[in-house]
């Protein structure tokens, strides 16, 4: 179904963007525990990098449609696509 | 009448009235007095116009006979009426004519054989008479009627004979008509063959009953005559046998000389048969009589059959007077013989007497000689003394000189005695001779007579043989003459109906072979008729069967169609309809031609093997689409970062459009916003037009196209399977409707 596509993007984002924000949250908290002696800023860096990937995968995603045509379009018109 | 009557009254009422008016009194009293008269005039009118029409009517039918008949015939009791009036209506107008033809030959109309034409002349004289008795006035003179008789009989004789009916003679009809021109005023009737034949057998019933009580009374007469002649005759049988007992007594009682108890019987019994004799001679006349008179009888009971003359009684009166005669002899040679011995006996009494009286004699001179003795001398022998001896015996001698001398005087006058006696026997003689010569003639004479008669019936009887011979010889000779004829006849008719015949029998033919070739003619037409339209029957079943078999094959086409749809309709809320492969195989199946078949594979893939979605899913999914649409409305190739989902969501979260809105016939460019897309897509669909709806729902672009781009394929689908399953539907039902015969 295609309507429960964006459903699903919008689910991996979430999912993603959880888990990214966890990961870096937690990257950061252990990066900051570990190395940057508690400080909040890679804790804020890691949550940051993680959201940011989590929504740079997310647009991606739901970009990628689109791209994926436009590639298919360009490489139609260059005719040299690998 | 009546009408003129009651107006006239009216109007004399009106005209009295107006005459003297005004008051209501008087008004009334001009009313009731005009009225009164008025209705005693109108009254009066009427009886009188009654009685002028009875009047009238009576006159009338006193002149008219016919209009009194027809009067009669149709107003009741009229004919009552009329004869009191009138007297008796006349009927004899009809009849008098017919009876002066018919009677004009009664003779003819005798045909039944008869064997004594005198008697049946008699009768018929006898008809004549009470034929022309009850119907004319006058009788029939003497003359007219002997030549009738004569007729009569001549015509009896000839139909007696003969079989064939009679021809009157000529004249006999000559008679007729000397009869007819004597009697002339004679309405007379020829009376019909059956009467006549009733006539006859009438006379020969009471021929017969005369004859039977005839003969029953010779009968009886000669068995009572025979019965008293047998009676007479054995009395006097006994009678003479009793004389001549007592004569033979007498004469021994004479002549022996037996001693005197004997002589006593003897006596005793000469008195016993006296008294016999005495006894059975009254007997003998008694009964002589009583035969005497049955002969009478007889003879008068045989008069008075000849007085009667009736023909058949002819051999029986022949009869009764024979035995009569015979009787009659046999009584006289009875008669004759007692009277021979009552004469015998008379001699012998004679001789008795005289020698009683000898004896008395003897015996008055014996006593008067020797008074003492009595008559029985011959037992007296010893009581006679010696001088009564003496004078006995000179008595005896005196008388026997005496007896000596009377002796010889009755020798001498022995002759003359003798001739006297002679003389007188000859007179007796004679006088017994005639008598027995008078009734020996009588006898003959009867005797003759009766064989006269007997002599002329058999003539009689053999004259009429001959007669019915020579008749007989005539009706042959003319039964061959009319048998010759008829023969003749018979043949010339023979001929013509054999000729007719044949004529007939030629129509016939042609008839029937007309007729038969015309059957032959109508039976060809008819088998070619037959088989023209057995032949079209047998197109119009080739062609049923033909469209039948088309119309079996839409209908199959239309069932595999209604299938197909219905299996279209199997789609559940969510779920799609079952797989359209076995539906649609099913549709190819009874596809027969190309279109059919080029639809039938025209259904899309997707449908044949996973089915389609029902509208309503459909509808519900766009209901869900369109939040969605909504979302991603702003979002499409060039916009499609994060941020513009976010406001694009924005967007959808602020715009508010018409939730359903009618779609213009023509899309506008400001038509092409998604949202207004939408609205009109759920207009559309709202009204069930689904491909309007996916028109529209084709116009979005970007990402809401891409959402929506699944249910517009499934859309699309569904469209396309419809339209397929419509076509074949329509297609089926035009099939259908095509092979359906109108009516």
């Amino acid at each position: 179904m295609s309507e429960k596509e964006l459903g699903k993007k919008w689910d991996r984002c979430l999912a993603d963007g959880v888990i990214k924000l966890g990961t870096g949250l937690g990257l950061g908290i252990v990066f900051s525990v570990l190395f940057f002696k508690r400080r909040t800023w890679p804790i804020s860096l890691g949550s940051g990098a993680g959201l940011g990937m989590a929504y740079a995968n997310c647009q991606n995603n739901l970009r990628s449609h689109y791209l994926q045509h436009r590639i298919e379009a360009v490489c139609f018109r260059t005719a040299s696509c690998w | 009448m009546l009408g003129v009557c009651l107006r006239g009254a009216h109007a004399t009422v009106r005209k009295n009235c107006v005459r003297s008016p005004l008051t209501p009194l008087q008004s009334y009293r001009c009313y009731s007095t005009s009225r009164s008269s008025g209705a005693s005039r109108v009254v009066a009118l009427g009886l009188v116009t009654v009685g002028g029409g009875v009047g009238g009517t009576l006159l009338y039918s006193k002149w008219d006979p016919k209009f009194r008949a027809a009067v009669e015939k149709n107003v009741p009791y009229s004919d009552w009426l009329l004869g009191l009036a009138l007297g008796p209506a006349p009927e004899d107008a009809r009849l008098p004519v017919r009876k002066q033809v018919e009677l004009n030959q009664p003779p003819s109309m005798l045909d039944k054989p008869k064997t004594d034409p005198k008697a049946k002349s008699q009768k018929s004289v006898k008809e004549a008479a009470e034929a022309s008795g009850p119907e004319s006035s006058l009788v029939p003179p003497p003359p007219a009627q002997s030549i009738q008789e004569a007729s009569a009989e001549a015509t009896q004789i000839i139909s007696a004979i003969s079989e064939v009916p009679s021809v009157p003679a000529t004249c006999d009809s000559e008679a007729a008509a000397e009869t007819a021109a004597v009697a002339s005023a004679e309405p007379l009737k020829e009376r019909p063959v059956d009467e006549v034949t009733a006539r006859l057998v009438q006379q020969d019933q009471e021929e017969e009953k005369l004859l039977a009580s005839l003969s029953s009374r010779l009968e009886d007469s000669l068995a009572s005559s025979a019965k008293a002649t047998l009676q007479a005759i054995g009395a006097q049988e006994v009678a003479l046998q009793a004389v001549t007992q007592h004569t033979r007594k007498l004469k021994d009682a004479m002549e022996a000389e037996a001693p005197s108890d004997e002589k006593s019987t003897q006596w005793k019994e000469l008195e016993a048969a006296l008294a016999e004799r005495t006894a059975a001679v009254k007997d003998a006349t008694t009964t002589l009589s009583k035969a005497n008179e049955a002969l009478e009888g007889l003879k008068s009971v045989i008069n008075q059959a000849k007085g009667q003359k009736v023909a058949a009684a002819r051999p029986l009166i022949l009869a009764a007077e024979e035995n009569l005669h015979q009787m009659v002899v046999d009584l006289d040679k009875v008669v004759s013989k007692v009277r021979s011995a009552e004469s015998e006996a008379k001699v012998v009494s004679q001789y008795t007497e005289l020698v009683n009286e000898a004896k008395q004699q003897f015996q008055r001179e014996v006593s008067s000689l020797t008074p003492e003795i009595q008559a029985n001398w011959k037992g007296l022998t010893g009581k006679l003394s010696v001088d009564d001896l003496n004078a006995l015996i000179a008595h005896a001698h005196r008388r026997i000189d005496q007896l000596n001398r009377e002796l010889a005087e009755q020798r001498v006058r022995e002759q003359i005695h003798i001739e006297a006696a002679l003389e007188q026997q000859k007179v007796e003689d004679h006088k017994v001779l005639d008598a027995a010569v008078t009734t020996a003639m009588g006898h003959v004479k009867e005797e003759a007579r009766l064989n006269l008669e007997q002599k002329l019936a058999e003539l009689r009887e053999v004259m009429e043989a001959e007669m019915r011979t020579q008749l007989r010889r005539q009706a042959a000779a003319h039964t061959d003459h009319v048998r010759d004829v008829l023969k003749v006849q018979e043949q010339e008719l023979r001929a013509e109906a054999e000729q007719v015949l044949n004529s007939k029998i030629l129509d016939q033919e042609t008839r029937y072979r007309q007729l038969t070739q015309e059957q032959l003619d109508n039976f060809t037409l008819d088998m070619n008729a037959a088989y023209a339209r057995l032949k079209g029957i047998e197109e119009a079943i080739d062609s049923h069967a033909v469209a039948e078999e088309t119309a079996r094959e839409a209908h199959q086409l239309w069932l595999s169609v209604e299938a197909l749809s219905y299996a279209l309709k199997s789609a559940g809320a969510d779920s799609p309809s079952m797989p359209l492969e076995d539906a649609a195989e099913a549709v190819r199946a009874s596809c027969h031609d190309d279109f059919c078949s080029a639809l039938a594979s025209a259904l899309p893939q997707e449908s044949l093997q996973r089915g389609v979605y029902s509208e309503a899913s459909l509808r519900a999914r766009f209901n869900a689409l369109r939040s969605l649409a909504r979302r991603v409305a702003l979002i499409d190739e060039s916009r499609n970062s994060l941020y513009q989902y976010f406001l694009s969501y924005l967007q959808a979260a602020l715009l508010f459009e018409d939730q359903q809105e009618a779609p213009p016939s023509q899309l506008s460019g400001a038509d092409l916003d998604p949202f207004k897309l939408l609205s009109y897509a759920s207009y559309c669909l709202e009204h069930g037009d689904l491909e309007l709806a996916a028109k529209l729902v084709n116009q979005l672009r970007g990402e809401a196209r891409r959402v929506v781009e699944d249910w517009l394929t499934e859309a699309r689908l569904t469209l396309e399977t419809r339209q397929v399953v419509s076509l074949l539907s329509a297609y089926a039902n035009a099939a259908g409707l095509g092979t359906t015969q109108a009516p």
